[in-house]
């Protein structure tokens, strides 16, 4: 009798990317709901733009390139991209920011050096920078959070005012936007007020901004998940979440009038997010285990730079990509001692 | 007995893998009968092949050896079974190649008659080199699945003193159950040929290590233990994980101790052996029967009653298939070994060799084809199970680009090619052939570089040489100037050198013409009657007439 012959080992793979990529989105959705809760409409708005437009420049730029379009776009990546990349931008942003981010974070970060596994840095944040630096007035179109005293938009007036840019009847943009809790911190904090004065604006909750506290709450619990199901090491968050606290800590000992709290850090921003689920892309990660934690320290003492001293309210995205630039070394200096070879 | 007191220690990584034992190792071992036919490779292990001191036509008898050790690393081989060499030819072999090699091809006669037994011997009464010298005689190779013969584990020099002997039954493949089987029914073979092993390396203790999904096996040693009272035995129960039955990787949980990169276990104080050799060595001390049979589990969804079976060496593979019920209808896939290391085979024609240690008939749903791979996301999976502590993805990427001294750098040679990388893979990337595509590309390198070392070397010396026959030529010539110039300087013309090398010359060719006449050497001081005899039958040449040649020398 005959039989095929390949080469060993032949028990059949038990993982694979769709599947990876799947459960990093549904670690997403306590977030996504999170998210949607406190800013409204525009958050989903922005996800369904961003995956569109991430999907389909992912397949027109896969069939330029002479590639299986089906079969690569059924890894999900680019759709996770696009989730993450709309998870990061304001929820009152017109519709051709997200446009601009997902194309520049499909076409020119990911697609032009190869495509999946081949991106040096991370696609998402990529896109993201690209618009915090061209749109710096568009990014911050973040509306007041549920819980706060204003007005806030329903379904077909968001849909307006993304769309078509028309804001309902005796209103300003002003009126519609607020200040994140890291903009206002850094702004107040600038204008030579304490962080005592400064958390008495109803923009601030228990520990962190309204709302903001609860969304990072859900990416830690989507994080843990993550871990659970070991889809992620937990080096990358860890050494993120533990530089960040530990430098905070340092500076808020030193002066609790002019540095908010290790804890206001943990849960403000892209914080969580940032560390479980745009740290942690592997593909522009460092990879070795010590390599991974010294790589998300650097990404968590970026963000306490920049957020502190910076010239961004917010500096995770910043320093992903730093730190992109930096996973090859860190790759290349933190090689584990191989198995027999002396210590 | 140790167990309880022994510290036990990790290895990086591993996997828990479905086991998949249950199918066989629930059926005791059953001895197969003699086929009509033994096909049996010269070569079935590491090493040389052997050298077959056996004739096509010659009977011969079961443990008679047909083919002598080549080499050191090299066992003879010996007949399975009584019967007639009827061909020694090239014929498919079990190995990854799928090629063919040389077999000798023995048609049995059903009688078994065996040899005259020179093997059996109180071992006690022998010093270790004879001791080790019998166990090769035995042709006893590593039965664990890489058959390296045995007698040379068992000589680690004299500055190497063993504290250990580690029997390893981890066993820690899916679907194989043969050392499980072996060990529970056969326990006072191993543990005999345990005690022989030990005793051959001056072990200070033994060692046998079982993984706990074998708790019959482990019962079943210690009672064979206690029964013989051997004494510096101990059973220990590791963790099942795969793959603890790597040499390196057992040595390491046992003793916590690690063998050093590109070293042998020895060099720890340890050395290491299957349950099946230990019970091989028992075999020949005991009953004088060289290795001509082993234990193999024949299973998966493919074969109709998986078990396991004692199966002469040579048999064919298609036989024990079919003396286990025949395939199923599910019938997709045979590998030899199990489904991490083990190889597929493209066909059941080959046979049954020492090294067999399963023969795994998977169905389509157990062992699917590889699904295409994609690019790797570096999501570093394969790092955190890699047993040897590598980094595979980095590997990986190098082996890509092809950069074969970054591979190096990044320790391929340390790599075991358990698996584990590749089955975690979520791009389902063949890493593992990967590895083995770029060691043997830098051995080939290696075999190239010396190649051309050589060349050089032979090239370098002759220039040398034609440097040094140049500079002698120089060094004559001016020689013969000044002698020359000094000759002028006397004015004698007598003396010319010119005339004198002349008239040398003619001299030599004077001789040589003269030699040219003398007779052949053997015609030299010929006795009175060796002359007549020439001479009478030279006579006789010359009246049988023309039609006859004559000798060269005659014309």
């Amino acid at each position: 009798m005959q039989f095929p012959v390949f080469s060993s080992p032949h028990l059949p793979a038990q993982s694979n990317v769709a599947r990876v990529m799947g459960e990093v989105l549904l670690a997403l959705l306590p977030g996504i709901l999170c998210a949607a809760w406190f800013f409204g409409w525009g958050v989903l708005v922005n996800i369904i733009i961003a995956a569109t437009t991430c999907v389909a420049a992912e397949a027109v730029v896969l069939a330029m390139r002479g590639r299986a379009v089906r079969a690569t776009l059924g890894d999900r990546s680019a759709l996770l991209t696009g989730v993450l990349l709309a998870l990061c931008l304001p929820p009152l942003a017109p519709w051709w920011i997200p446009v601009i981010g997902s194309l520049f974070a499909i076409v020119i970060a990911k697609q032009l050096y190869g495509g999946l596994g081949y991106n040096p840095f991370n696609p998402a944040m990529i896109g993201y920078v690209v618009l915090l630096i061209s749109y710096p007035r568009e990014l911050t179109l973040w509306n007041p959070p549920t819980g706060i005293e204003a007005q806030h938009l329903n379904l077909s007036q968001t849909l307006a005012l993304i769309f078509t840019n028309s804001l309902p009847a005796e209103t300003t943009i002003d009126a519609l936007t607020m200040p994140t809790p890291l903009d206002a911190t850094k702004t107040a904090l600038g204008l030579g007020q304490t962080l005592n004065e400064i958390k008495a604006s109803p923009l601030f909750g228990h520990y962190g901004g309204v709302g903001w506290e609860w969304l990072n709450l859900s990416y830690l619990i989507g994080g843990l998940y993550l871990l659970m199901r070991r889809i992620i090491s937990w080096h990358i968050p860890a050494g993120m979440l533990g530089a960040l606290f530990l430098v905070a800590l340092v500076f808020y000992a030193s002066d609790t009038d002019a540095f908010p709290s290790p804890l206001f850090h943990l849960f403000s921003g892209a914080a969580m997010l940032g560390a479980f689920f745009i740290a942690t892309d592997p593909v522009s990660a460092s990879t070795t285990p010590r390599g991974r934690l010294l790589y998300g320290a650097g990404i968590g003492l970026f963000a306490y730079v920049i957020r502190t001293w910076g010239g961004y309210p917010d500096g995770v995205a910043f320093g992903v990509l730093l730190m992109n630039m930096a996973a090859p070394t860190l790759d290349y200096y933190t090689k584990p001692r191989v198995f027999g070879q002396p210590k | 007995m140790g167990n309880k007191t022994r510290q036990l220690h990790r290895f990086h990584g591993g996997l828990h893998l479905p086991e998949n034992k249950a199918q066989s190792s629930g059926s005791p071992i059953r001895a197969l009968p003699t086929p009509k036919r033994l096909t049996i490779p010269l070569a079935q292990h590491i090493g040389t092949a052997a050298d077959v001191v056996v004739k096509v036509g010659e009977h011969v008898l079961k443990g008679q050896m047909i083919a002598r050790a080549h080499g050191y690393v090299s066992v003879p081989i010996h007949a399975s079974s009584s019967g007639t060499v009827v061909e020694i030819a090239d014929h498919l072999i079990p190995h990854p190649s799928g090629l063919s090699a040389a077999c000798i091809i023995i048609e049995t006669d059903g009688n078994d008659t065996a040899v005259a037994d020179t093997l059996s011997a109180d071992y006690t009464q022998l010093d270790p080199s004879e001791l080790r010298n019998r166990i090769r005689q035995a042709g006893i190779v590593g039965l664990g699945g890489a058959g390296f013969p045995s007698f040379i584990k068992l000589n680690p020099g004299p500055n190497r003193p063993i504290a250990t002997l580690l029997i390893n039954g981890a066993e820690c493949e899916p679907y194989i159950t043969c050392d499980d089987r072996l060990m529970r029914e056969r326990a006072q073979a191993v543990v005999d040929g345990a005690v022989i092993l030990k005793y051959a390396v001056s072990a200070a203790e033994c060692v046998i290590a079982i993984e706990d999904n074998k708790p019959e096996a482990a019962q079943a040693l210690r009672d064979a233990i206690e029964q013989c009272h051997a004494t510096d035995f101990s059973v220990v129960v590791v963790p099942t994980l795969y793959p603890t039955g790597g040499e390196k990787q057992l040595i390491k949980i046992v003793t916590g101790r690690e063998v050093p990169s590109q070293g042998l276990p020895a060099d720890v104080g340890v050395i290491c052996h299957n349950p099946g050799t230990a019970a091989a060595v028992h075999h020949a001390f005991a009953l004088g029967e060289p290795l001509i049979s082993r234990i193999v589990t024949v299973t998966g969804a493919g074969v109709r009653e998986p078990g396991n079976v004692d199966v002469r060496v040579g048999t064919p593979m298609a036989d024990v298939i079919a003396a286990c019920g025949g395939y199923t209808d599910a019938a997709h896939r045979l590998l030899m070994g199990g489904p991490m290391m083990g190889f597929a085979l493209g066909s059941d024609a080959a046979p049954v060799i020492k090294t067999t240690n399963c023969l795994l008939v998977a169905g389509r749903e157990e062992l699917p084809l590889p699904q295409a791979p994609l690019p790797c996301i570096r999501c570093g999976a394969c790092v955190d199970v890699c047993p040897a502590n590598l980094l595979p993805q980095q590997l990986y990427w190098h082996v890509h680009a092809k950069d074969f001294d970054k591979v190096q750098d990044y320790s391929l040679f340390d790599c075991i090619e358990c698996g584990c990388c590749a089955y975690v893979c979520p791009s389902h990337l063949p890493l593992v052939q990967y590895y083995r595509f770029a060691k043997t590309e830098i051995w080939n390198q290696e075999r190239e570089r010396e190649k051309a070392d050589i060349a050089r070397q032979r090239h370098e010396y002759r220039i040398f040489r034609l440097d040094r026959e140049k500079n002698e030529r120089a060094a004559r010539l001016k020689q013969k100037q000044a002698a020359l110039k000094s000759n002028k300087g006397n004015g004698d013309a007598d003396q010319d050198p010119k005339k004198a090398a002349i008239q040398a010359a003619l001299e030599r060719a004077k001789a040589k013409k003269a030699s040219v006449n003398i007779p052949p050497k053997n015609t030299d001081n010929l006795t009175e009657a060796q002359q007549q005899a020439i001479t009478s039958a030279d006579e006789r040449r010359r009246n049988r007439g023309p039609a006859i040649a004559t000798r060269p020398e005659d014309t």
